[in-house]
């Protein structure tokens, strides 16, 4: 136990005290909300700068009248398709929009034109704004006046709250549930996959320069291996907690600095208009705070540091047992592929299934096998799990990454030996079943 | 000191040991001869427990070999290696630690080695920006750090120029004096018979011969003469090969199942006897002498 813990501290050092650790870990919680804030201030930039954009518009229904925005600005000249279509040749016009005769009921043949492929933005801006107009129409022409419609329309937000056994009520929010298991989930992979690699990389150099002969003559090979799993897991939970309050630390910063200048709703609609929209549908902040609190921290909190050691011991295990059986990180390809594709389908079934419906057979399943629990099961933690099913999920985990240490060590103690041949999977199955 | 028997080992269908007997006594340099692939590599690495034997027993001070023995054995490997990135210091101190030194004592000793062997302006180098030569003796100390009993050095010259070579030698010659027990594996038969004082030769999984240097050169003897003769009576037959320089005629006679005297006194004839001494084969002839001999036996 004591040689065990001297390499934990050799490869948590080595690595913690390099340039290149101090680096990354201080660059990377920087670079996200860098990027976040060149964006927001290009934006900003252009909308400030933007000249306004016209676009003629040719309706040969003479029915439709567009508002213009702050963007973009519409003019009805009567023009002819022909002259419509030379003012935007000559870049007197931006675009030029045509709409034929077509009936209310299907309008067809609305073409745009424009000297520069028209942004995603400026199409849906059209077609809403022209669905809305012959809605209008429609209603119009069936009796209907618009206004009335405009004045019974009604925003609805759906409160939801879960009922447990005991009667408690709590309130919850799916966008807030999935914003945890998204991170949880994402936060579990990568770290599984960059901090594996580094066990290969540390297990592949360990073995090609030779020191390894001279370890093993002091400490067990199992020792050996454990050691640098650990060590590396030290070294990645302090780069994880470092990075938590910096970039938290960071946002504050950057998010305050910034809202003085954009009122916050914007800022996060020009981020992502959906998200914003969800948030915009219970605005209210006590209702937010009620929501955060319904969240079981404690039960979240717990599960992701059991789910990310888990996971990352399940797999390290192995990323150490294919280092040990290769020369080099070239070779160590062939058997990459067994360990990435759990990996890969635990990562697509966080998305796919278990944030879409996390009580789905599919998610309940991924978030039940070893292999695939680590990620999966944090995209159903926050909605909340049933206690057996989490229970068995961390048993399996646990019985999952003894398996794979057992099955690592074995193939581990007996590669880290052999120099020059390049190991096949029966060779693999056979250092598995040897004895000694 | 140590004690083998009937030690076995196999990888696969390949023998690698087969029922291997030695014995090591305490404050000797034990050389380990054998060709590549002769098993020498599998011994030593059972000896230190990398590996475990299939069956037989090994005896370390008449114990039992167990974990608690790797403290007292250091061991230079042949393929050997230092992480680059650390320093020689830190290095070090890895090992000296891992061998079960406490923190104190494995300073204390750092200290001494580094200043013994003049290299204190190293200690905060990083292993990369040493020469090889420097290097490897970083690897010896590290080996020799924890002052063990019984020290196993595979090739312990390989990489060294002439000078640090001198003073690895002269280091083992020092330990050696001090009662630690050296087993020395090499094909490098000069540094044999300089530092050998026993040696065991493995070929093809087995031993084929041991004992002290003087009793394996005396169960090899090709019974060859070499012969000067001067004041020549009567020429000497052209089969003989003889080099003349001047009046003297140098030659080298098998006993071809005479007795020395006997063919003393058939030389006689020839003139006077100005030399007639045995050859005594070298360890390398020995040692290619008895590789071949098994392998057509």
């Amino acid at each position: 136990m004591d040689k065990i813990w001297l390499v934990i501290q050799r490869e948590y050092l080595a690595r913690v005290k390099k340039k290149s650790f101090l680096l990354v870990t201080l660059l990377t919680p920087l670079i996200f909300p860098a990027i976040m804030g060149i964006f927001v201030w290009i934006a900003l930039e252009e909308k400030d700068n933007q000249s306004l954009r016209i676009i003629e518009v040719v309706d040969d229904n003479n029915l439709f009248f567009l508002e213009s925005s702050e963007q973009y600005a519409f003019s009805f000249s009567n023009l002819s398709e022909e002259k419509a279509k030379e003012l935007v040749q000559n870049g007197e016009r931006y675009g030029f929009l045509h709409i034929p005769n077509f009936e209310l009921e299907d309008p067809k043949g609305i073409t745009y034109y424009g000297e520069e492929n028209p942004s995603m933005n400026l199409i849906s801006y059209l077609e809403n704004n022209l669905k809305k107009k012959i809605e209008e129409q429609r209603l119009f022409e069936s009796g209907i006046d618009p206004k009335i419609i405009n004045e019974v329309r009604t925003k609805v937000a759906i409160k939801s709250i879960t009922l447990d056994d005991q009667g408690t009520e709590t309130v919850s929010d799916a966008t807030v549930n999935y914003a945890i298991g998204f991170l949880a989930g994402i936060l579990i992979y990568m770290f599984i996959f960059i901090y594996g690699n580094q066990i290969m990389q540390g297990v592949i150099e360990e073995k090609s320069s030779r020191i390894v002969e001279i370890l093993v003559s002091s400490l067990k090979p199992f020792q050996l291996m454990m050691g640098k799993i650990l060590g590396i897991a030290g070294v990645g939970l302090t780069q994880l907690l470092i990075w938590i309050v910096l970039i938290g630390t960071l946002t504050t910063i950057v998010t305050g600095f910034l809202g003085m200048q954009m009122p916050q709703q914007q800022a996060m609609e020009m981020a992502n208009p959906e998200i914003a929209q969800g948030m915009a549908n219970n605005s209210d902040v006590g209702e937010i705070l009620l929501v955060l609190s319904g969240i079981n921290v404690t039960q979240i909190v717990l599960s992701f540091i059991f789910y990310f050691l888990g996971g990352y011991l399940l797999y390290g295990a192995l990323f150490a047992g294919i280092g040990s059986a290769v020369d080099a990180p070239s070779d160590a390809q062939q058997f990459m592929l067994p360990v990435t594709i759990p990996l890969i389908v635990a990562y697509m079934g966080l998305f796919v299934f278990v944030l879409n419906d996390p009580n789905s057979t599919t998610s309940f399943w991924l978030s039940i096998i070893p292999l695939t629990s680590p990620i999966a099961m944090m995209g159903r933690v926050s909605y909340g799990v049933p206690l057996w099913e989490l229970i068995l999920s961390m048993g399996l985990l646990i019985t999952g990454f003894l398996f794979t240490t057992w099955l690592a060590g074995k193939i581990y103690r007996i590669g880290i030996l052999m120099h020059g041949t390049k190991p096949t999977y029966k060779t693999l199955w056979k250092w598995i079943k040897t004895n000694n | 000191m140590l004690k083998i028997e009937k030690l076995n080992k196999s990888y696969g269908a390949s023998k690698a040991l087969t029922d291997l007997d030695l014995e090591v006594s305490k404050g000797v340099v034990f050389g380990l001869l054998g060709p590549n692939g002769a098993g020498k590599t599998t011994l030593i690495r059972i000896i230190n427990q990398i590996i475990e034997g299939d069956s037989g027993k090994v005896y370390l001070n008449g114990e039992l070999l167990a974990p608690k023995h790797i403290s007292q054995i250091g061991y230079l490997p042949e393929e050997r290696g230092l992480y680059k990135k650390m320093k020689v210091w830190d290095q070090m101190l890895y090992f000296a630690r891992l061998k079960g030194l406490s923190p104190a004592d494995a300073k204390l000793k750092i200290k001494f080695w580094l200043d013994k062997l003049e290299m204190s302006t190293w200690r905060d180098k990083k292993i990369e920006d040493l020469s090889k030569g420097m290097a490897q003796k970083v690897q010896f100390i590290s080996t020799i750090i924890h002052n063990p009993p019984l020290l196993i050095l595979d090739e312990p010259f390989s990489g060294f120029d002439p000078v640090n070579a001198e003073i690895i030698k002269n280091e083992i010659l020092e330990l050696k004096e001090k009662g630690t027990t050296v087993i020395l594996s090499t094909h490098r038969m000069e540094s044999v018979e300089l530092l050998c004082d026993q040696v065991a030769m493995i070929n093809k999984s087995q031993k084929i011969l041991d004992g002290t240097i003087k009793q394996v050169k005396s169960s090899y003897r090709p019974e060859v003469f070499t012969i000067t003769i001067d004041q020549i009576k009567q020429p000497i037959p052209a089969e003989w090969a003889a080099k003349q320089d001047e009046t003297s005629y140098h030659f080298t006679l098998p006993l071809s199942g005479k007795t020395p005297n006997q063919l003393l006194h058939e030389l006689m004839e020839y003139g006077e006897v100005a030399q007639f001494r045995e050859v005594i084969p070298s360890m390398e002839e020995i040692f290619i002498h008895q590789v071949k001999s098994t392998e057509n036996g």
